[in-house]
């Protein structure tokens, strides 16, 4: 064979391959919506709304875990968020290049990855022990603890977007630099912001690790946060490795709900931001 | 009158506007030190709550591999060994695809595909890991018992040397799926990083290469992949970090048990499944502190891979900066 030929061939393999890995890659995705939607379905009806979860044997459905992941997420979203925006104006706007800037970037980026069984640790040591018993409060800030680094990166990369004309003309006219970030700055990067936040919310909706030691679980309905609370990631996890195949069908129902949702929110956040970036 | 009172209203609503300034700057300032002083929290708080298995068992934690409740005698071993062979796994069959991927994207896909391709990929990296968990229990884990296994027991297992990996029974759940299904959490975190530092190669490099009649295949080889190389390697890490300390997938297909065995067909435990199966269930003064102890070294290990990954994909950006 030619040099030519075999250049050619070692090409086409090449490209196949990388082909394959792509095709590879999507079939995965396909197989396990395909696998959530024919175990999940069926498992959809009224009653997984309005019934608490069974007993073993039992009829019943997921509202009390559907309840507590909506209160426990919504509490988290709203205590992570204020947090995660100030440190993020604070890196976008008046730490830039500054030491402890890059030192909070640099530290944010790891949190961003960091085992999160390991905050549920951390949440475990420093608010179960003291209180004495699991609560969803201690759910609540350990979900938090994950929502801050990634509304940080969010922020500040979208507050770096704003144009400095922005920040120059409502400098001109005489605002001060609160008032420039706060009504200008803000209003300009809110698209952006809101999207990390729905990023942020749907990473927490489907964590179980911190939860484990956290919010446990809780058979019952129980609007008392300073108590367990179910949850529907602890609530699949605990009836996936259960022998009863109604726990297990409840599993799936669980799980297709949770899917759907976060991947919704992927994708609205991520058109949201695509409109964002092309009106400027 | 007026002239006079106008500059000390002026004044005075400067001075509030100065004040409120500082307030908010130094507001911000106090969040961003409180977001790096929760690593340091994390941290301490894991030492403390470790301290009495540190006390009593010392550095030999680390290479023991007791696991005794009942007596109270603690070993990390074969919790390390885990994590790291089934992130090694993942590693081993998410890098070359990732590549793959992040080179069709780059390369050969139609523009008008990249996008929704793109985030398919991505999408990957959203669901969450519970899912992959039930996932790889109930679809993966049946799968490779009947097909992947017995083939890799009739043919691998009978190499010398490399047989001892393929040994035992296809039992589905073990070290070897634990693997696959990392290498499946792994890969949207890889291809994705991979194809943005592919994005960075200057279009006159690539166009120079292909003027002199490369081939698709030879410019990523010699021009692509030797330009990116450090921030490939910084999104391989990043994968690694992500493989290391992922919890409820492995949690699943691990077959959590605490012993060291040569086989990857064989059940085998990590770090996070140890703590997420035996943590609320551990009574007695050493239990406890002993698994905190081992969410302590794998807060550590992630730490030093993820950090070692930030700073190779900080000096492709310093680079490309000037």
């Amino acid at each position: 064979m030619t040099l030519y030929g075999r250049r050619r061939l070692t090409n086409a393999v090449i490209l196949a391959l990388s082909f394959v890995a792509t095709a590879m890659g999507l079939l995965v995705l396909f197989l396990i919506l395909g696998t959530l939607l024919v175990h999940g379905v069926p498992a959809l009806g009224t009653a997984l709304f309005t019934q608490i979860t069974p007993p073993p044997g039992g009829r019943g459905g997921l509202a009390n875990a559907i309840y507590g992941s909506v209160v426990m997420t919504v509490v988290a979203t709203l205590a992570g968020t204020p947090v995660g925006v100030l440190t993020g104006t604070y890196l976008a706007e008046f730490g830039r290049g500054s030491a402890i800037a890059s030192v909070v970037r640099f530290i944010n980026d790891i949190l961003l990855s960091a085992p999160s069984i390991v905050i549920g640790l951390f949440v475990y040591e420093v608010m179960v022990v003291p209180m004495g018993h699991f609560s969803a409060w201690a759910g609540a800030v350990s979900l938090a603890i994950i929502v801050v680094p990634v509304v940080v990166r969010t922020t500040e990369n979208m507050l770096l977007l704003v144009p400095a004309g922005l920040r120059e003309a409502a400098t001109a006219l005489g605002a001060p630099r609160w008032k420039v970030i706060v009504a200008v700055i803000y209003r300009a990067a809110l698209q952006g912001m809101l999207t990390g936040v729905m990023l942020a919310v749907a990473r927490i909706a489907g964590e179980t690790a911190p939860l484990l030691f956290t919010a446990l679980n809780n058979q019952f309905f129980s609007p008392n946060m300073n108590a367990p609370m179910a949850n529907l990631p602890v609530v699949i996890f605990q009836f996936a490795m259960s022998p009863y195949a109604d726990w297990q069908l409840l599993a799936w129902a669980g799980a297709l709900l949770i899917t759907v949702a976060i991947l919704v929110l992927n994708v609205l956040a991520r058109w949201i931001a695509s409109r964002s970036i092309a009106t400027q | 009158m007026t002239a006079i009172a106008e500059p000390t209203a002026v004044r005075g609503r400067m001075r509030r506007q100065r004040l409120a300034d500082a307030l908010f700057r130094n507001t911000t300032r106090a969040f961003a030190i409180g977001v790096m002083a929760l690593l340091f929290a994390v941290l301490g708080a894991l030492l403390l709550g470790a301290m009495p298995a540190i006390s009593a068992f010392g550095f030999s934690f680390l290479w023991t591999s007791a696991w005794n409740p009942v007596k109270s005698v603690f070993g990390a071993l074969p919790a390390i060994y885990g994590t790291l062979v089934t992130s090694a796994i993942a590693m081993l069959l998410a890098v070359p695809v990732g590549l793959g991927i992040a080179m069709f994207l780059t390369e050969l896909c139609p523009p008008w595909l990249r996008r929704p391709i793109g985030t398919l990929i991505e999408l990957l990296a959203a669901i969450p890991s519970i899912i992959y968990g039930i996932w790889g229990l109930f679809v993966l884990a049946p799968v490779l018992q009947m097909t992947v296994q017995p083939f890799v027991v009739d043919t691998l297992g009978n190499i010398p040397l490399v047989g001892v990996l393929f040994a035992g029974p296809p039992l589905g759940l073990g070290v070897l799926t634990a693997g696959f299904i990392l290498a499946v959490m792994v890969l949207p975190f890889v291809a994705s990083v991979t194809r943005d530092v592919f994005q960075t190669v200057p279009a006159m490099l690539r166009e120079s290469a292909y003027g002199m009649g490369a081939t698709t295949a030879e410019v990523v080889r010699r021009i692509v992949l030797p330009y990116t190389r450090v921030g490939v390697v910084g999104g391989i890490m990043l994968g690694l970090g992500r493989a290391l300390g992922e919890t409820m997938a492995v949690t699943f297909v691990i077959g959590n048990a605490h012993r060291v065995s040569a086989s990857l067909l064989a059940p085998g435990t990590t770090i996070s499944a140890t703590l997420a199966n035996e943590f609320t269930e551990a009574v007695g003064d050493l239990y406890a502190p002993a698994l905190i102890e081992l969410g302590l070294i794998l807060f550590v290990i992630t730490f030093i891979v993820l950090a070692a990954a930030k700073l190779l994909l900080l000096r492709l950006e310093s680079r490309d900066a000037k």
